[in-house]
């Protein structure tokens, strides 16, 4: 409920242009609350305001603040204002704040960017992304050839370290959702084939499915999900706790120690991963043919009779592709964290965005490519 | 700023046979001192030795093994539901990091208290946030976010925010910290002012010798080897007067060895 004057703790007279506030009893954030408007109000249209605070035998923070608003309104309608009757120990309350002070920043609260300014800004953080983009993909690249130039001085601990993060940790996953997708496509599909007699070409559909597309799209999702979004989280809580800065400061690059460990894990991992990943969708496949009464040999024959080697190495090389932006992206976005706890969850969610739409556009482009070169 | 028109005679906060523990790790063993109303009360003693364990203690944090302590007549660790957030809204804490939400600027994070347990107009607690900042010394920093300011301003702006309800007890846990000796002067200087001209009770953990000797009222002094207060006075009196060797090796800033060897050749 609204609290209001009924207590009577505003009492508001007008006469020859002056506006008189009389206040009794409290002024905490309860009453203030109740009089607050109506108070603020009265000084609009008048030719002077006094306060009458005789009656008043309780003032806190609240109440000071209503006596700072009605000075700066009085000061803003250039009119008189004075405050009588208060209180010496609430006095010094309401004196210890300099009033021009709180009024300058509320002027400062108003002003907001114009349109023209935010769209000035929006392309000018774009370009600066597009900035940071290029140069980390140059330093990625620098960093590959300082590592295949002194291959023992990676840190190949950290590499192993990633690999079973990214790998051995998140393969009961893979391993389920692979399964299921398996299931699912074919249980569909056979549903709608046995209309024309047509659920023996199932596993062919299967096989070519899942090594030419599905297999490197759905491990590349997954690893955006799961791991693109750890690499942001771990090297932005680094950032935040100014750990970054410290290998910076001892002449370490955030590149050789954070980055290329967890970049080169994820393109070793990736590849058998996605192997995995197709072989439970495979085990999801025969589950259903079996359940509709053929033989495993024949789902097994079937799933190889149209899949082609180029299939199975255009898919992985796609997804060599994919783990190198994926792995890229969280890192940046890890790097790229400000500072603050939020900071680090902005980060992880940019980190699983840019990864998905980056695999979007890649794999677009490996379609058109795949056309041309027939494959 | 709970300055009410006839100040109670008792006790702000009485702490009585208190003792914490951390499972079967024994801090505090059986402590009780009063603290008065307005004063500047100062909780002392080496690392680990229990300080901000008794405050955390007091601010309902965390459950004691045993004892009271009372604000007024109400005691925190048998109170519950309503009752215990009336006694939680007549204090306020700053930690020692300052713990400000980083999302928020300052305006906002002093505001957001005021917006939770108040029926203000915005335009209300907007002027009562920017005047709490003031109060402080922020006032010309009101949309800084938390990164964005240095670690004295944190801290300023941790006290607006403990300020915002008007709490009549602040505790503050190491407030001069990782400061430097201009802004830990300036903090004093503030926590002072606040004392003297709205009369808020202050619970401070420190050991800080200089900020000590500039704003205490009163303090105690824990000592983790018998877990118990070893001295509670004025700390002046305490650091000229008392014949304890590790009071004296406290307030003097003298190794163990240096307070041993003070305490033979006075014998």
């Amino acid at each position: 409920m609204k609290p209001d004057n009924s207590d009577n703790i505003l009492r508001i007279e007008t006469g020859s242009g002056q506006t008189v506030l009389h206040y009794r009893g409290r002024l905490d954030a309860t009453s203030v609350a109740a009089v607050w408007e109506e108070s603020t109000r009265a000084v609009t249209g008048s030719g002077g305001v006094s306060v009458d605070a005789k009656g008043v035998d309780y003032l806190d923070g609240a109440g000071a603040g209503l006596m700072i608003q009605l000075k700066l309104l009085a000061a803003k309608a250039k009119i008189g204002f004075s405050i009588a009757g208060l209180d010496p120990r609430f006095e010094r309350l309401v004196e210890s704040v300099d009033a021009d002070l709180v009024g300058q920043s509320a002027v400062f609260d108003r002003d907001r960017r114009g349109f023209i300014e935010q769209i000035g800004q929006f392309v000018g953080d774009w370009a600066e992304e597009g900035k940071s983009l290029i140069t980390y993909v140059g330093e990625c690249a620098g960093m590959f050839a300082w590592a295949c130039k002194h291959p023992r001085k990676a840190r190949w601990r950290d590499v192993g370290l990633s690999s079973i993060h990214v790998g051995v940790n998140s393969m009961p996953i893979l391993l389920l959702i692979g399964f299921l997708i398996g299931l699912i496509m074919s249980f569909q599909s056979a549903v709608s084939l046995q209309r024309f007699a047509a659920e023996i070409f199932v596993p062919n559909m299967l096989g070519l499915v899942m090594f030419r597309e599905m297999g490197a799209l759905v491990t590349a999702i997954l690893l955006a999900a799961r791991s693109g979004s750890a690499f942001a989280a771990e090297i932005g809580t680094m950032k935040v706790n100014e750990e970054v800065d410290a290998l910076v400061s001892m002449g370490l690059s955030p590149m050789r120690f954070l980055v290329l460990p967890k970049v080169l894990a994820t393109m070793l991992m990736v590849p058998i991963m996605t192997m995995f990943f197709n072989f439970a969708s495979l085990l999801g496949g025969a589950v259903v043919m079996l359940s509709l009464g053929f033989p495993l040999a024949t789902f097994t024959s079937r799933v190889f009779m149209n899949t082609k080697v180029m299939d199975f190495t255009g898919g992985m090389l796609k997804v060599m592709v994919f783990s190198l932006l994926i792995s890229g992206i969280g890192c940046l976005r890890g790097l790229q964290t400000r500072s603050g706890a939020g900071a680090v969850g902005v980060s992880t969610t940019r980190a699983v965005v840019s990864g998905l739409i980056l695999i979007a556009v890649a794999d677009g482009l490996f379609a058109v490519a795949f056309f041309f070169l027939g494959i | 700023m709970k300055m009410s028109s006839a100040p109670s005679t008792k006790p702000a906060i009485s702490v009585r046979n208190l003792t914490c523990a951390y499972g079967d790790d024994l801090v505090i063993d059986d402590i009780s001192f009063d603290v008065n109303h307005g004063e500047i009360f100062i909780i002392l003693g080496g690392s680990g030795c229990g300080k901000s364990t008794v405050l955390k203690h007091l601010i309902g944090q965390y459950a004691p093994r045993a004892g009271q302590i009372l604000f007024g007549d109400r005691d925190i660790v048998t109170s519950w539901g309503r009752q215990r957030d009336e006694i939680m809204r007549g204090f306020g804490v700053m930690y020692q990091g300052g713990a400000l939400f980083g999302s928020m600027s300052l305006l906002s994070n002093v505001s957001l208290p005021l917006e939770e347990f108040t029926d203000l107009p915005s335009e209300a607690i907007s002027t009562i946030a920017r005047m709490k900042l003031a109060q402080v010394g922020l006032g010309h920093a009101v949309h800084h976010m938390p990164a964005a300011i240095s670690g004295g301003m944190v801290k300023r702006a941790a006290i607006a925010r403990a300020m915002a309800l008007d709490p009549s007890i602040l505790f503050l846990d190491e407030p001069s910290a990782g400061l430097d000796p201009i802004t830990s002067a300036e903090l004093d200087e503030l926590i002072r002012r606040l004392s003297r001209d709205l009369g808020i009770t202050f619970v401070i953990v420190s050991h800080e010798l200089a900020s000590i000797f500039a704003i205490a009222d009163r303090v105690i002094m824990l000592d983790k080897r018998v877990k118990k207060i070893v001295a509670q006075g004025d700390p002046k009196e305490l650091r000229d007067s008392s014949d304890q060797p590790f009071v004296r090796q406290f307030f003097h800033r003298q190794a163990q060895a240096d307070a041993e060897n003070t305490g033979r050749e006075n014998e």
